[in-house]
């Protein structure tokens, strides 16, 4: 068994032997202190097969796909802005007030890779990828051609949370019927009020 | 009147008369000889199989005969959760057992959605599609609540009467045997519940979530 170099040394050997690929290490602050890495939606593809294909990584088996939705989130911070105050008077003053200013940072979709090899005996590496956001941009490059195992997780999280997967082989609902129109573990899902004993007030 | 032919049975029988009516034979027969569909869902399957074994043997109530095809048999034990994906089926090989044909709702899931009540797959309760005749809580319910179960049931098959205005379902011809399969709709099953089967009854109080 090998141990895996840090995740910052594999993020420089990707961008290293991947010409324009930008990655982030996402931390882990954990115990297990699993740091995973998140890969621009372009590289991906080119990405994932040297993780796969390198002769010391050799992370030939994908164990683990899963989606993720993280909602729009709002922070508020308390700012001091200088303002001119009317004064008693009609004169006008300059004064420290604070405003509470709010920021929406906009929510995505994400989809999680678990990888090891079966050669090496190590993993796992942790790959992230994330959408443009939640609504109209919910397309991302699938990781089916490299690893095959990819094939139904992912329909599952096209199925479950609405992540379009460009370039997979077969991307249909899995578990949800054909004809169903919403994405069930989307945090926002509101399932339908079909109890004729219950009666729900907004 | 009829206490008085109880009566005379009674004496008859203690000077060695047996007497039946055709009422009581035919339904004793029937109740003795109830077989199951083999058709189990999720969990409440096992304890359903650990039933019909040995230690439980369900063979002692007639029971034992587990039929392959709904066209066989007289009784549908829906023993675990319905998905809304499976619903469909579930209605669809009641429909296709013959009449007189019986239903029992084993376990909180069957009953009323159970645990997974909540979830987006899960329908509320198998009643909501099929009449049921008798549900056993439980997560899951041990063999002893089953057999009590088909005791339960075959004390119903024994009451019931073969003329008049609350003869069963099978000995009325306006009475439906079949019901509507749902079918898949955008955002669940269409319709939600057969409201000739499950309904709101009349001044019960909707539960009110907000």
């Amino acid at each position: 068994m090998t141990t895996l170099p840090p995740v910052e040394d594999i993020k420089a050997q990707i961008e290293a032997a991947v010409p324009g690929c930008r990655i982030t290490v996402i931390p882990n602050g954990s115990p297990s202190g699993q740091h995973s890495l998140l890969l621009d939606n372009d590289h991906a593809r080119a990405a994932a097969l040297f993780l796969r294909d390198h002769p010391s990584l050799r992370l030939d088996y994908c164990s683990l796909v899963t989606g993720v939705d993280w909602l729009d989130t709002e922070t508020t911070e308390k700012v001091k802005v200088k303002k001119l105050v009317d004064g008693p008077e009609g004169s006008q003053q300059e004064q420290e007030v604070e405003e509470t200013r709010k920021t929406k940072v906009p929510g995505h979709l994400e989809s999680v890779y678990h990888l090891f090899s079966m050669e090496k005996k190590h993993g796992p590496v942790v790959l992230r990828l994330r959408t443009a956001n939640r609504t109209d941009q919910t397309h991302l490059p699938s990781l089916t051609p490299v690893w095959r195992s990819a094939e139904f997780q992912e329909r599952e999280a096209f199925d479950l949370y609405g992540i379009v997967f460009d370039g997979h082989p077969d991307l249909r609902r899995i578990l949800m019927w054909d004809g169903f129109v919403d994405f069930p573990m989307r945090k926002d899902y509101v399932p339908p009020a079909d109890d004729p004993l219950v009666e729900v007030q907004p | 009147m009829e206490q008085n032919l109880k009566e005379l049975k009674i004496e008859l029988s203690k000077n060695g008369i047996f007497t039946t009516t055709l009422e009581e034979l035919y339904n004793w027969g029937r109740k003795n000889s109830v077989w199951p569909l083999t058709f189990g869902l999720a969990c409440c399957a096992i304890e359903m199989i650990a039933t019909t074994m040995a230690r439980y043997d369900l063979a002692r109530f007639g029971a034992e005969v587990f039929r392959p095809s709904p066209r066989q048999a007289d009784l549908i034990i829906v023993s675990g959760t319905v998905t809304k994906k499976m619903a469909p089926q579930v209605v669809r090989l009641y429909n296709q057992m013959p009449e007189p044909k019986y239903v029992i709702a084993m376990g909180a899931c069957a009953i009323s959605g159970g645990p997974f009540r909540d979830g987006y797959n899960v329908l509320k309760g198998i009643d909501r599609y099929i009449p049921v005749d008798v549900h056993i809580p439980g997560c899951p319910p041990r063999p002893e609540a089953l057999i009590h179960a088909f005791m339960t049931l075959q004390k119903k098959i024994e009451e019931q009467s073969l003329s008049g205005a609350d003869r069963p379902r099978h000995l009325d011809a306006d009475l439906p045997s079949e019901f509507p399969v749902p079918s898949f709709g955008e955002h669940g099953l269409e319709p939600p519940n057969n409201p000739d089967v499950f309904f709101n009854e009349p001044g019960n109080p909707l539960k009110v979530i907000q």
